[in-house]
């Protein structure tokens, strides 16, 4: 198996690189600091009960396995329609045009190219087209919420969407869920694995949201609310957000990783 | 400079209008020679079957090499090889079912010795704040399995929670997210 030791150049003349996609494999991945996702076991959020394990986790070191991952963009064969959710259906669906953009990187602040990004979302009203949703919000005939896209040589993607409403669920009383889109990473990796959500700026639910706040570090939960972007914005037909995505990146030296 | 991870957040409970996808459970096509299934059930902390869930595969080909999205290392040349396996199911009665090819022996850390064949997973679902990974090993590779580094590495009296059983087309391989029998999941 060909592999390589070397790390990838740094950068000189503070251009972002794109990945060498054989010279920059790295042979290990940079683990998590343990304040960078939420516990498994958070009680605020009631279904996390009897869904966290409670032996502690083993340590993986990284093998081929986990730094090789899949090109799934070739059996999902993305349409143009895929990453515009306004155009899915035979009409317009209702609510806030918006434009959500922005860019996946490793923790190096270098681009990913090529890697799949999949969101799905409630409608306008906060509903989504699920038969357990049962929430007495309108469903929309004409949005589905679902969309896939791949990023592109600069590790951009780009999504056109309505903007999700709030919801109520039933963790406890009177509980809503901010509104967000869910969002999908693969990375190039199995280590860069990633699912989470994106938020939209002041959502005055955030306070109660044991969702949101199952990521305890203020600042880590900054990372998941997007931005309004008014250069982005398309005059008289949309408004635009941009979220930037960090999947983890490669460890700096061997030495990080001890196995 | 180094810029942090965006955190995980739970799959929650609606991912099947945008997750799973048709055939996501052939991680060869169906009719490969030498093909086996491979089935097993998710239980919760009361050990019941959890319905809603989203299982994922990572896996080199019987000659140990991937389908790897930048063709690092030698790549598979097994025809309709995806490597990639995704099972999601919104009401279902706690199983999967995958159709795959016994993966081969690939290296171990820091590309040392062999590893015993071994299948990569992710498990998601509602009331699950980020993933939780483990690995699928055979019973009947217990050779391989006595040597695996990573095994190695398990607790001897939880090292069965990884193994999967034969049965007459493949193997079977439940996970325990909580309690008794309760999975060895990694940090990753
Ligand atoms: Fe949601």
């Amino acid at each position: 198996m060909s592999t390589t030791n070397e790390q990838p150049e740094t950068d000189t003349d503070g251009v972002r690189r794109i990945y060498d996609p054989v010279a920059d494999t790295p042979l290990r991945y940079r683990r998590d600091p343990p304040e960078a996702h939420p516990s498994l076991d958070y009680p605020p959020y009631k279904s996390t009960q009897l869904r966290h394990p409670k032996e502690p986790l083993v340590y993986l070191p990284h093998t081929v396995t986990e730094i090789t991952g899949p090109q799934l963009d070739r059996t999902l064969a993305l349409k143009e329609t895929d990453h515009d959710l306004t155009v899915q259906a035979q009409g317009e669906p209702i609510g806030e045009r918006i434009i959500v953009s922005g860019h996946v990187y490793d923790t190096e602040g270098k681009p990913l190219r090529d890697t799949l990004v999949e969101i799905w979302q409630a409608n306008a009203a906060g509903r989504y087209d699920h038969r357990w949703d049962r929430w007495a919000a309108p469903l929309d005939p004409n949005f589905h919420g679902a969309g896939r896209c791949l990023t592109d040589s600069e590790g951009r993607y780009e999504f056109t969407t309505i903007k999700p409403g709030p919801y109520p669920w039933g963790n406890h009383y009177n509980a809503w869920r901010p509104a967000h889109i869910h969002f999908s990473l693969l990375g190039r990796a199995f280590t860069q694995r990633l699912v989470t959500q994106m938020y939209f700026p002041g959502d005055p639910f955030f306070p109660y949201d044991p969702i949101f706040n199952s990521v305890r570090d203020e600042k880590a939960r900054g990372r998941m609310i997007s931005t309004f972007n008014i250069h982005q914005t398309r005059p008289n037909w949309a408004q635009a957000f941009n979220w930037d995505i960090y999947l983890r990146g490669p460890a700096s030296t061997p030495f990080e990783e001890a196995f | 400079m180094i810029f942090e991870v965006t955190p995980s957040q739970t799959v929650g409970p609606y991912f099947a209008i945008g997750v799973p996808f048709p055939g996501g459970n052939l991680i060869v096509p169906d009719g490969t020679p030498g093909q086996i299934r491979i089935t097993g059930s998710i239980y919760d902390g009361h050990n019941e079957p959890i319905p809603d869930h989203v299982i994922e595969f990572w896996q080199p080909d019987g000659d140990g090499r991937f389908a790897d999205i930048y063709g690092y290392g030698e790549q598979s040349t097994l025809p309709g090889f995806r490597g990639f396996g995704r099972y999601g199911i919104e009401d279902g009665d706690g199983s999967y079912e995958i159709v795959t090819v016994k993966p081969g022996r690939v290296p171990g850390p820091n590309n040392g010795p062999l590893q015993a064949p071994h299948i990569d997973v992710t498990l998601m679902a509602r009331g699950m704040l980020h993933r939780v990974v483990t690995r699928i090993y055979f019973a009947d590779e217990a050779q391989a399995n006595a040597e695996d580094p990573v095994l190695a590495g398990v607790p001897a009296s939880r090292r069965d929670t990884l193994i999967a059983s034969a049965t007459p087309d493949g193997y079977r391989f439940d996970i325990h997210l909580q309690g008794h029998g309760e999975t060895v999941f990694f940090d990753i």
